[in-house]
């Protein structure tokens, strides 16, 4: 009930003026309906009884007025309704889609994308539903339901208690089918799903059945499935019509009643046959609004559920936001402080209390310096560096930039200045062009081409047959991971960042396109301060400060040649990485090449060794 | 200068294969346009209904049946007022309600039946076309899947062949059912008074023409609305799934604009849609009401002269109130119509699509091979004008390992997936045994060749089901055994529920390393002749890959094989390095003696190593 409150209250209320206009439309809409059995009524009783033409004439004329004014009156309930429900949805839509938006990575990382997806869609039309047909459908019911029954008692009490003895058992069931068919229906959607997830699968893993030959298997698997669901869909199809046809029939029984208890007592002269008219109209008129109870009662329980889960997206505040004091960064120098930085991510459940994925973390990185991070899966390495950007706010400790807390800064000019390339370049639908710009939608086509040249994608852009116009993302163009990660890194660049993080931008291509990625990002690392993960310690090589990873702290720190000599952690990485290879030249004889005989690929090993400079 | 040639390979090689797939589509489209009607269509969809022809004609005749119980409710009304009400007659009375009350029972229990027998006609319909698709999608090529979206083919499966239940079942019934009705009131209406009953017509053409505008634009608006719904869920969801993209290059105030836009459109959309059946309903309720003023104004004079019963006036009053619905309906089975013409062609297009590879009429099953693998001057290509495949010839003796390495896109993929057979070679002949691969059956084939890709894709189902995909009646035993020859066994007892845990979709829980030594377990246990392998190339951690190193030895071990290799370690200890440059053989031989021709070998091997030899240089 609460949940409804507020979303009337805060999405309903503000059109007012317009939700007033709509109910008494609906109010004018409902009486004039229940008006013309009446005249029907005076027609038989006293026109046609009295032998009354001009009663007749005159009530045909009434008809067709009150009926052109209910006309009138009807359309704008319908529309106001209507424009009522898509307002607040449109509104709802606006407050989800910038709210979510805004909400910290922490949020992001312990809500599952696709639950927070249906919630932005399905949970809004089940509100839609309700404000826009539920709420109307209610008020309609409720005051038809007590002018007819009010009319009917005052015309006949008795003939009324009588024949509308069926209504409430309709009531009633409707509101019991409701909740029976609900978990049919959502078994009908699972089972559905399996189906699809069984084809889906099928298609996507096509190569391995073939490869297999498990083609008459996965014939029975699917054979299975669609069994069910046609099982199931019978079961409810069955279910629904009984229901629906029983309705009708007690329906039917109510005229039965009227003429069985009504017509002897005609007979007698205790009523008349209008009245009797009037009554088998009004309650065919009460029909389909009870039988509806059941889907607004439906449609409410499944609004307060919706409300509920949008409410608590909305009322979520944001882990990381602008402090109210919070200032615009200046232009950056690039000099980067972590001064006893501890960090823990927020667990899924509020309160519990997770361990520390940073423990005391401190160094700092001069401006145009490069930092390397290395470590194992889970060493706090992404977590480190995302801390730059105000991913996250740090537990204990604070990252400074040029000497100032970075707290300090609003989130925005914070993030102008520092560039991000993620471990899974992620595209959005629209042009090349445009995805590259997407960090800067004012940059010009010059300034576009100039960073796709430095992160070493203007070649194959411009072989696609729309170059920069080319469509990419969901089906679009499909990119591949070591195309896409290249356009990602030129849309970093275009930001002209200070301060620059790449977040282990090779992780998911092959050797060789991981070669030309290094080669990109050694351009440019030129002339900012870089922070760089990665798991191949060549990466590291030409560092200024590597920085060891282990169990969230530094646990050593140096450069490539120092950390060697210690013979620690890095040693052991070093060694485990390489031992294979080493082996291999060696039995190759290989070696001898490397130590100086000057293979003509020589030239090019320089620059393979992306970070040396 | 290695860089460089390193840097344009990919790049060319990029444009061949998306160039199969159909044409760049803005996301913003939805594929739910309506089709003209189509008699072609139209009939083999009346061939999925022909099986249940019985069915449907008995559950026509209890449809029909029952409207005209329905009808008469009205007359009997009637009845009731003027022989037993006006007349004083409380027998006739009494047995009117008697009559009424027992054409609403029958018409109940009619109705159920009827639905009954129409659901299952329109279930089964449904389960023979989805059963049938999916069997014919074992059937078609690799080539399909390349240049078909999944999306798409689901969409196929699920929603048109929804659609089409609609039509099959209900639509044809309702569409007997509400021409009937509307005729039996129209007869009816005849019936009991000529001249009021074509007076009150006069409203019928204003309905039907009120109802046909309205059906045209109510479609086309509607496909506006899902068109614009569909749009404000992509923005969403991408928006959603991109977040941390979003929020890192500061997009939140732009993106926002661009929603309300779209999400303002919606709502335009919407209200437009809104606006018609707020003008439609009203005005079809109006009409309604000036043919129910006719007959009270018109009826009432006839009744006054004696030349109507007031029970016909009522029972007129009421049957003018039932003019409305079947027209209605009618107008929206039009719609549903051209719909399922569209969704109809869809489905048929899936169906008639013809497998690029079939077996030959007199294909013979393959026997137990030896695994000796003959490539006899193979061509091969996607599309005629651009080979992929040159004048590859191989002969591959019976338990060698054949190594295929180039740059990307020299070939060694298509190679391998004739080799396969997913494809047909367009020039030569591949042999097995000296048995060309097209005369033989693709399921013996198979049986004896497997295939393990770089995806390593894995089914919903326990490691154990994932397992076992490669011999479906091995036993538990077996299985862990092939995952402890391949060293999976260790990782898997450490899973919640070992062997029987769920490996969800995709294999979420699974790292990329794990997923392919379930995947080798999975082809060791099929013991194939003949192995066909493309190495993984994605960075894996050091521990797993040593793992996979070992694994593959065990994999190779005892049979032929051909891998797309990547590793240092598998090439050089592979029988025979085939050097693959756009699509011919450029080099062929064991490592020692290719390292020493210092070719294009040579300069692979040495890009390689590069990295490890900077770092050596490092160290010295």
């Amino acid at each position: 009930m609460d949940t409804l409150k507020r979303l009337v209250s805060r999405y309903l209320l503000r059109y007012w003026r317009q939700a007033v206009v709509t109910y008494l439309c609906m109010t004018v809409t409902t009486v004039t309906g229940l008006v013309v059995p009446m005249v029907i009524r005076n027609v038989i009783d006293v026109g046609l009884a009295g032998r009354n033409p001009g009663l007749i004439d005159r009530a045909a004329l009434i008809i067709i007025g009150i009926s052109a004014a209910s006309a009138v009156f009807s359309f704008g309930q319908r529309y106001l309704h209507a424009w009522l429900a898509e307002n607040m949805a449109y509104d709802i839509r606006n407050d989800l889609y910038d709210h979510v938006q805004h909400l910290s990575f922490a949020f992001h990382d312990r809500t599952e994308t696709g639950q927070l997806i249906s919630r932005c869609t399905s949970d809004v039309n089940a509100v839609l539903r309700f404000s826009g047909w539920a709420i109307m459908q209610a008020i309609n019911i409720l005051l038809m339901t007590v002018i007819a029954l009010a009319v009917l008692f005052t015309t006949d009490w008795k003939l009324a208690a009588v024949s509308i003895l069926p209504l409430p058992v309709v009531a009633v069931m409707a509101v019991v089918f409701r909740q029976r068919i609900r978990p049919i229906f959502r078994a009908i959607q699972q089972q559905f799903a399996v189906m699809t997830t069984v084809l889906q699968e099928n298609l996507l893993g096509a190569q391995v059945v073939r490869a297999f030959a498990r083609e008459q298997y996965e014939m029975r698997k699917f054979n299975v499935e669609v069994d069910r669901v046609r099982r199931q869909r019978l079961q409810s199809i069955r279910y629904w019509v009984t229901n629906n046809q029983t309705n009708i029939f007690l329906f039917s029984l109510c005229t039965t009643l009227l003429l069985l208890y009504g017509g002897p007592r005609a007979i007698r002269g205790e009523l008349t046959v209008g009245v009797l008219v009037a009554f088998s109209s009004y309650l065919a008129l009460l029909a389909g609004p009870i039988q509806s109870i059941g889907e607004i009662v439906n449609s409410a329980t499944e609004a307060t559920a919706a409300g509920e889960r949008i409410f608590e997206i909305l009322d979520t505040q944001s882990e990381v936001a602008d402090a109210p004091d919070a200032v615009e960064a200046p232009q950056f120098q690039g000099t980067v402080a972590f001064e006893g930085v501890s960090f823990r991510y927020s667990g899924r459940e509020p309160g519990r209390v997770g361990p520390l994925t940073i423990t005391d973390v401190s160094f700092e990185a001069a401006p145009n310096q490069t930092i390397a991070v290395v470590g194992s899966t889970g060493s706090g390495k992404s977590t480190l560096v995302s801390l730059i950007p105000r991913f996250y706010d740090v537990t204990q400790g604070a990252v400074k930039i040029d000497g100032v807390d970075i707290r300090r800064y609003t989130l925005e000019s914070l993030r102008r200045q520092v560039g991000i390339v993620m471990q899974e370049p992620l595209l959005f639908a629209g042009t090349v062009r445009e995805n590259i710009a997407y960090g800067r939608p004012d940059a010009t086509d010059e300034e576009i081409t100039r960073a796709a040249k430095v992160a070493q994608a203007h070649d194959f852009i411009t072989a696609f047959p729309d170059g920069y116009d080319t469509f990419v993302g969901e089906r679009g163009y499909t990119l591949s991971g070591g195309q896409r990660q290249r356009v990602s890194i030129a849309r970093a660049i275009l930001l002209d960042p200070r301060i620059l993080v790449l977040d282990d931008a090779t992780a998911a291509v092959d050797t060789e396109t991981e070669h030309q990625i290094q080669q990109a990002l050694a351009e440019v690392m030129v002339g900012r301060t870089t922070f760089v993960i990665a798991q191949r310690l060549t990466t590291a090589k030409g560092a200024d400060l590597v920085l060891v990873m282990d169990h969230g702290k530094v646990a050593e720190r140096g450069t490539h040649a120092e950390l060697l000599e210690q013979g620690g952690l890095y040693r052991r990485i070093y060694d485990l990485q390489l031992r294979d290879q080493e082996e291999q030249l060696a039995r190759d004889g290989f070696g001898a090449v490397a130590d100086g005989e000057a293979p003509r690929t020589r030239p090019a090993l320089g620059e393979e060794n992306g970070y040396g400079r | 200068m290695a860089g460089r040639r390193a840097a344009k390979v990919p790049a060319t090689q990029a444009v061949p294969a998306p160039e199969e797939k159909p044409a760049v589509q803005r996301p913003d489209q939805v594929d739910d346009r309506y089709a003209e009607y189509d008699p072609n269509v139209a009939r083999r969809l009346a061939g999925y209904i022909f099986p249940y022809r019985r069915r449907l004609a008995f559950a026509m005749v209890l449809v029909v049946s029952a409207s005209a119980l329905s009808l008469a409710g009205p007359y009997v009304v009637s009845l009731a007022i003027d022989e037993g009400i006006v007349a004083e007659n409380w027998s006739a009375l009494m047995l009117a309600v008697a009559g009424l009350t027992a054409l609403n029972l029958a018409a109940w229990r009619i109705r159920v039946k009827q639905a009954d027998i129409l659901s299952r006609t329109g279930q089964g319909i449904m389960y023979d076309i989805r059963t049938q698709m999916f069997a014919h999608l074992q059937r078609l090529s690799m080539s399909y899947f390349d240049t078909h979206e999944v999306g798409r083919i689901i969409s196929r499966m699920t929603s048109d062949v929804h659609v089409l239940e609609d039509f099959a079942t209900w639509a044809i019934v309702q569409v007997v059912n509400d021409t009937f009705v509307l005729f039996g009131i129209v007869g009816v209406m005849l019936f009991m008074d000529l001249k009021l009953s074509l007076l009150t017509f006069t409203v019928l053409p204003l309905m039907a023409v009120g109802t046909f505008i309205w059906r045209a634009k109510a479609r086309d608006s509607y496909r506006e609305v899902r068109q614009a719904i569909s749009r404000i869920n992509g923005s969403l969801a991408e928006n959603i799934n991109g977040v941390r993209v979003v929020q890192s290059l500061v997009r939140e105030t732009l993106n926002f604009s661009i929603f309300r836009g779209i999400n303002r459109h919606n709502l335009n959309m919407n209200l437009y849609a809104s606006r018609l059946s707020a003008i439609y309903f009203p005005s079809v309720e109006f009409t309604n009401a000036l043919a129910v003023a006719m007959v009270v104004w018109f009826g009432g004079r006839e009744v006054l002269a004696g030349n109507l019963t007031e029970g016909a006036l009522v029972a007129f009053w009421l049957y003018v109130g039932r003019f409305f619905q079947p027209i209605r309906d009618l107008a929206m089975r039009y719609n549903s119509l051209l719909a399922t013409m569209a969704s109809g062609e869809r489905i048929f297009q899936l169906l008639d699509t013809k497998p690029d590879v079939v077996d030959k009429p007199n294909a013979q099953p393959l026997e137990r091979i030896e695994g000796r693998v003959q490539f006899d001057d193979v061509s091969f290509s996607y599309t005629p004008d651009k080979p992929v495949i040159q004048n590859v010839s191989l002969d591959v003796a019976p338990g060698q390992t054949v190594a295929f390495v180039g740059s990307t896109g020299a070939g060694k993929t298509s190679l391998i997936k004739i080799l396969s057979r997913f494809y047909d070679v367009t020039g030569g002949a591949i042999r097995i045994d000296g048995q060309d691969l097209r005369d033989v059956t693709q399921e013996s084939l198979h049986r004896q060749v497997a295939i393990v890709l770089q995806e390593n894709f894995l089914f919903s189902g326990s490691v154990l089901d994932n397992i076992r995909y490669g011999r479906l009646e091995a036993s538990e035993e077996e299985a862990i055994e092939a995952a402890t020859a391949v060293g999976a066994h260790e990782f898997i007892s450490e899973l919640p529920y070992g062997y029987h845990t769920e490996v969800q979709e995709g294999g979420a829980i699974l790292s990329t390393g794990q997923r392919q030594l379930i995947a080798f377990a999975r082809a060791l246990l099929a013991d194939p002749r003949i192995l066909i392998l493309d190495e993984a190339t994605a960075n894996i951690d050091t521990q797993t890959e040593r793992l996979i190193q070992q694994a593959l030895r065990r994999l190779l071990r005892g049979r032929t094989s051909f891998v797309i290799a990547h590793r240092l370690s598998t090439i050089v200890q592979s029988d025979v390095i085939v050097v693959i440059e756009q699509g011919q053989v450029q080099e062929m031989g064991k490592h020692q003696e290719l390292l020493g021709k210092r070719g294009r070998y040579y300069e692979l091997y040495t890009l390689l190593n590069s990295r490890q030899r900077a770092l050596e240089e490092g160290i010295g």
